[in-house]
């Protein structure tokens, strides 16, 4: 084989015989998982400094007299690496039996078990038994506030929590008590992490049972989650996550890497404001109300025919509330249904706090809108309305006599005769909220946990999510009600997926004309062209 | 006999005024010819006082006996804003080690002017003395010396009319055998915990505060000092060839006159023990002897005929170290003293690197067992296994240091485990 000539730029090296040219300065595990080698690795975390003090890593390389931890120092030209080889082997397996020596094996109720980085690197290069009957270290547990609680005899000390406090969140909360086989990971004060919104993020970079959350305590193995790429709804940031669920239950959110967005962390205040996604007071069919004021149910096609006639007839213009939560799909949905109608104004209502930034990586901050697609609301032309609080403004709706829509706001602050005014009133939300008995037209939407579509975040990034959820009885996603009724009443053909809905955003709004569902990925794309609405809203 | 004792074979060059109280005075030093090498450095180009101390072949006296003149020779050449440091490594942690404390409490002075001599060959203005948390008089001692030196005009701004200004600041520590390592001292020193670092960078290019930062050994500051102003030639009068010089052993155990001697490296060690300390007070024969510290691997009574240098040291399978010996009579049980020494590795550890935070905390917890007499031989299998692999694994060598006695006591006294496994089991106190 001819030798590669490198450029100045990229240097050649050859792992577990195979050769590759990489950046000059790559780190040695990346190089490692380039050539498709997945170096085990305990302290060493992407996002944070590398100690080299788990010595998980260690990787024979030639010419070194002793191993090398793969986590520090990068690849020289010609570097020539063996990971399996007999000496690094033999280490690693060193390394994983001492972990062993203390740690209690309690995986049977352990949260971790199933994603634990102990377990699979033991099972895939750990002794098939552990040669101690020495008795073991007993620390116990301890509450270190927030949400997270420490079993110290999981540990395995490779200080991630105390490096993530330190140089990601620059809030040192934790520290490494004691020295040898008696240190020990505490907080320095009694409140410990209460108080830190980055908190949790250290139970997700634990790479064992250690650090557990409190909210998620027993309540799933991790074999029984289905786990499914989504976008945190809670705030304008956007945090790239993963909704974890069982039994089609969301039982936690994870974050997910992505550079451009949140890196590898997330929030406390988005990570653990979950539960409203599994509400059961769901509206499950359409509902139609009658001569005497009920609300009959009845089927889709029938609701939307009656809904298209009498839209058909409808005038005095339109009026809509959405909710901030609603995906880009529905809302450009709604904007081209009122157009049909005559056009009018929109508003969106979204509560509002104070902005958190991590002083690690400032790109990501808890934003003041607390809701997914404020910006998207904002981009369809609906105009912010009410308090910070998320209720008021909607005097001037409840007052509109033609027209009025609501896309997804549950209503809960509006008087028992909102919409009484309206000649037609068309809900469509989840909840039957004690304002949305006036409407004409009630129809189930669903969630976005239920649901494939985009929203868009405080940077313009247009990002997907994915159903991790049932949708409950017959609600459908906004996009495809109001896509069927706008074909109803339009030349307009219905969508049938998600991302023919996104397709159509462009006549509302062209930038969205020039991004293509399949560029999105998995990490989203950035909208041109609209930095004129950058600071609006504040 | 008063202390210190003394012995005509000895080679008295760093060690000649034990014992004088007259030495730790400022007075006393400068009548005792004190501060005259200080002068003399302070009088020659930065890069000769290096040259002087790398020709004399001067090895560091801490336990790595790396070159004196080679680790300055390494600073980087000083970049504005961009200080250099000297710090004296005075924790002197090895167990069985007590020589640098005596060279402070003795000649305080002469450290001073170590000091001064290295901080002006590396081109540091600043120089830290990290003393060991446990060493109190030693520590006082130095403090009135320092503040001596400091009215004298020895350290401060312009030191003795050269035109260069040398401070020394004392740092005691809390008492960590880790913090006896470079690294790990130097992290003590700025406040972290005393936990090594991973090299590189080493500490000439990020030392102290990760500044350029020469750290050296008490005992070589002060041989350095007087090289300098006697001449490579004058030291190399001493020693074998790649062994210069003259050292301090400590020694302690079973031998009738333990202390600090002072002897040309080279010197006989079973000489050494049989006549300048005396043999042992019991009379009974010698069973095995550490000859540099209790992260040395062991030797036997038969192995004694070798001279006191790095390379006749090395050849035996051992290591000078930084000269502690530690003199066991046949009345030992070698794995009582192997169980000691590994606990106190256990203790000391500082605990990021797995194999040794684990690794000496297990083979300690092994080796109580087996000395309560209920160990198997395949404990020895076990600890051979251990100590493999928590050698050269980690990112300091305390843990080869724990591993290397277990080694060394189980190839050559696996009579002794085997005994105390025998009277476990006639005592019944088999199985486990």
């Amino acid at each position: 084989m001819a030798e590669p000539t490198p450029t100045p730029e990229t240097v050649s090296v050859t792992v577990d015989g195979m050769t590759l040219d990489v950046p000059k300065g790559t780190r040695l595990l990346d190089a490692c998982a380039q050539a498709g080698v997945d170096v085990p690795h305990y302290c060493y975390h992407p996002g944070m400094s590398a100690p080299a003090q788990c010595r998980m890593c260690l990787v024979e390389v030639e010419k070194s007299p002793k191993l090398v931890p793969a986590c520090v120092g990068s690849v020289t030209d010609g570097m020539v690496v063996h990971t399996q080889s007999e000496n690094a082997l033999r280490a690693r397996e060193g390394v994983l039996e001492f972990y062993l020596v203390n740690h209690p094996l309690d995986c049977p109720v352990c949260d971790q078990s199933g994603e634990c980085k102990l377990q699979d690197y033991v099972s895939a290069e750990g002794p098939a038994m552990g040669r101690s009957r020495e008795p073991k270290r007993v620390l116990g547990r301890d509450d270190f506030g927030g949400d997270v609680l420490f079993y110290a005899d999981r540990c395995v000390m490779c200080t991630r929590c105390v490096r993530f406090m330190r140089e990601v969140a620059q809030d040192e909360r934790l520290t490494v008590v004691q020295r040898g086989h008696r240190a020990v990971i505490d907080t320095f004060y009694d409140e410990g992490l209460t108080g830190n919104i980055w908190a949790d993020n250290i139970v997700d970079i634990c790479p064992v049972g250690a650090l557990v959350s409190k909210d998620f305590l027993h309540k799933a193995r991790a074999w029984d989650l289905d786990r499914v790429p989504s976008v945190c709804p809670n705030c304008s940031m956007g945090c790239n996550i993963r909704l974890e669920t069982r039994d089609d239950q969301v039982m936690r959110l994870k974050p997910r890497p992505n550079p451009e967005v949140n890196a590898h962390w997330m929030c406390d205040f988005g990570r653990l404001n979950y539960n409203w996604m599994n509400r059961v007071d769901r509206i499950e069919a359409p509902l139609v109300r009658d001569a005497s004021g009920r609300h009959v149910p009845m089927s889709w096609a029938d609701t939307l025919t009656r809904l298209a006639d009498a839209l058909r007839g409808a005038a005095g213009g339109a009026r809509a509330v959405v909710s901030p939560f609603e995906a880009n799909e529905g809302m450009g949905a709604l904007r081209r249904v009122m157009e049909a109608v005559g056009g009018g104004e929109g508003v969106f209502r979204c509560e509002r706090g104070e902005e958190v930034v991590l002083p690690g990586f400032p790109e990501l901050a808890l934003r003041r809108d607390r809701a997914a697609n404020a910006v998207g609301a904002e981009l369809f032309g609906f105009a912010r309305t009410g308090g910070a609080d998320g209720t008021g403004g909607l005097e001037s709706l409840a007052a509109h006599t033609g027209v009025l829509f609501v896309l997804g706001d549950e209503l809960g602050d509006a008087p028992a005769d909102f919409g009484a005014n309206a000649s037609l009133f068309v809900y469509v939300g989840q909840h039957l909220g004690p304002a949305a008995r006036n409407a004409h037209f009630v129809l189930p939407a669903t969630t976005f946990a239920e649901m494939e579509g985009t929203f868009t975040n405080i940077q313009r990034r247009v990002q997907r999510f994915w159903p991790a959820v049932r949708a409950p009885g017959m609600a459908r996603p906004a996009w495809q009600i109001l896509g069927v009724l706008l074909a109803g009443i339009s030349e307009a053909g219905a969508p049938g997926t998600a991302a023919d809905a996104f397709a159509t955003l462009g006549a509302v709004r062209p930038e969205f004309g020039q991004l293509a569902w399949a560029d999105l990925g998995a990490n989203g794309a950035v909208l041109p062209g609209v930095r004129e609405l950058q600071e609006t809203g504040d | 006999m008063a202390y210190p004792y003394r012995h005509p074979a000895e080679t008295l060059v760093i060690s000649e005024h034990f014992g004088n109280p007259e030495a730790r005075t400022l007075k006393g030093w400068e009548a005792l010819g004190g501060y005259k090498p200080m002068r003399t450095a302070l009088g020659l180009d930065r890069a000769e006082v290096v040259n002087i101390v790398k020709a004399s072949g001067l090895r560091g006296r801490g336990g790595a006996g790396f070159p004196t003149g080679m680790k300055w020779s390494f600073m980087p050449k000083k970049e504005p804003g961009k200080p250099h440091f000297l710090v004296c490594n005075a924790d002197e942690s090895e167990p069985g080690t007590f020589k640098d404390r005596e060279l402070m409490r003795w000649t305080p002075h002469a450290l001073i002017e170590g000091c001064v001599v290295g901080a002006y060959a590396i081109n540091a203005e600043h120089a830290y003395i990290y003393v060991r948390g446990e060493f109190f008089e030693a520590a006082q001692v130095m403090a009135r010396a320092i503040e001596e030196a400091y009215a004298a005009g020895y350290l401060g701004k312009n030191v003795m009319g050269s035109g260069h200004d040398i401070d020394i600041t004392l740092h005691i520590g809390a008492g960590a055998y880790i913090c006896g390592e470079e690294t790990g001292l130097l992290n003590s020193l700025e406040g972290r915990r005393g936990e090594p670092r991973v090299k590189p960078p080493y500490p000439a290019i990020a030392g102290a505060f990760r500044y350029p930062t020469a750290v050296n050994n008490v005992e070589s500051l002060i041989a350095a000092a007087h090289i300098v102003h006697h001449g490579a030639d004058w030291y190399k009068q001493w020693g074998t060839e790649k062994s210069v010089g003259t050292k301090l052993f400590c020694v302690s155990g079973h031998v009738k006159r333990p202390g600090n001697y002072e002897v040309p490296l080279g010197f006989n060690f079973r000489e050494f023990i049989y006549d300048v300390c005396g043999g042992t007070p019991s009379g009974k024969p010698i069973k095995a002897v550490i000859p540099g510290g209790s992260s040395v691997p062991i030797l036997t009574a038969d192995e004694l005929d070798i001279g006191m240098d790095y390379e006749s040291m090395a050849a035996a399978g051992t290591m000078l170290g930084c000269g502690s010996v530690i003199v066991m009579d046949s009345g030992t049980n070698v794995v009582k003293q192997v169980r000691r020494m590994v606990d106190f590795y256990a203790h000391e550890s500082c605990g990021q690197c797995t194999p040794c935070r684990e690794g000496t905390a297990w083979a300690s917890k092994i080796l109580k067992r087996v000395e309560r007499g209920r160990g198997t031989p395949d404990d020895l299998d076990t600890l051979l296994d251990i100590s493999d692999k928590m050698s050269g694994k980690t990112i300091c060598v305390l843990s080869d240091a724990a591993a290397a006695p277990i080694v060394s006591s189980i190839q050559k006294f696996r009579d002794d485990y085997l005994a105390l496994m025998d009277a476990g089991q006639l005592a019944g106190a088999g199985g486990r």
